[in-house]
């Protein structure tokens, strides 16, 4: 099998594993895809500084597109965008995904589940300068005021 | 040893630090949350490192030992696609409950709310 059979082989296997197999449906939520932009991006980043610089070298026959003998492949064209094969972006795809999935899948057994995520700590001292600014009140009320029935900051379970 | 052997392991910790920043700024509290986090990153790690050393066997892709450490296990995988495999799927969970810490949108793993209790009604 070729990269590019077995890159296309994992994405399947990987949205099988979130929809069916661990029903944790990250692919039909908003939060998931906004998460995927950003690591899409870096990965574009970073694995094109990697692939320009040739720290991978690909088989001819195992991806579309071809492996330069000399010199940097392509920005984008014979199958590579931003110089990597565009099967690299499969098997980012998949393995991100599966490790997503199968955090959110142990979080909904219980596993830690608790402390959750949140809120940014830029939140906290604008609530804290607001509250001082205003009344001078106690750091205790500015703190609750913060994050009206979020996520508590400290939680007292594991 | 030359810089130039630092290359795949600099880009790696460029993706470290470039993800764990938001288990402070954003208080994704993944880290934190250590056991959780073992328990997602063991099967994704185990599958893609059985595939990386049949695909370096197999003659897939190969790496370019001047841009390496050259530390390798089991004979073919060098020491960074090993790391890469840790760094890279955190750096996914740091990025899904970075979005959840600013946007609050729900990703299915919340705690049941009481109101569904029953007495309510």
């Amino acid at each position: 099998m070729t990269y590019t059979q077995i890159g296309i082989a994992v994405v399947i296997v990987a949205i099988v594993t979130d929809v069916l197999i661990l029903r944790t449906r990250l692919v039909t939520r908003r939060g998931f895809w906004v998460a995927y932009a950003i690591v899409v991006f870096f990965q574009l980043l970073t694995n094109g500084v990697l692939t320009r610089l040739q720290v991978f070298r690909y088989s001819d026959s195992m991806i579309v597109g071809y492996q330069p003998d000399a010199g940097p492949p392509p920005f984008i064209g014979s199958g590579r965008i931003v110089y990597q094969p565009f099967e690299d972006l499969l098997m980012g795809f998949a393995l991100c995904l599966l490790a997503m999935a199968l955090w959110v899948y142990w979080g909904r057994r219980g596993v830690q589940r608790e402390p959750m995520s949140g809120p940014p700590i830029w939140r906290t001292w604008a609530a804290r300068r607001r509250s001082s600014g205003s009344s001078g009140g106690t750091a205790s009320t500015s703190a609750a005021g913060a994050d009206p029935g979020g996520p508590g900051d400290r939680e007292p379970t594991a | 040893m030359e810089l130039e052997r630092l290359t795949y392991l600099g880009v790696l910790l460029f993706i470290f630090l470039g993800s764990a920043w938001l288990e402070i700024a954003l208080r994704t509290r993944v880290l934190r949350r250590w056991k959780r986090l073992l328990l997602a990153l063991a099967i994704p790690f185990t599958l893609f490192v059985i595939w990386d050393v049949w695909a370096i066997a197999t003659g897939h892709w190969s790496f370019d030992p001047d841009r390496t450490v050259g530390v390798e296990l089991f004979g073919v995988i060098p020491v960074e696609e090993l790391i890469f495999f840790v760094v890279v799927p955190l750096a996914s969970i740091l990025s899904l409950e970075a979005v959840r810490s600013v946007k609050g949108w729900p990703l299915g793993d919340e705690a049941p709310t009481e109101v569904q209790g029953g007495d309510a009604r």
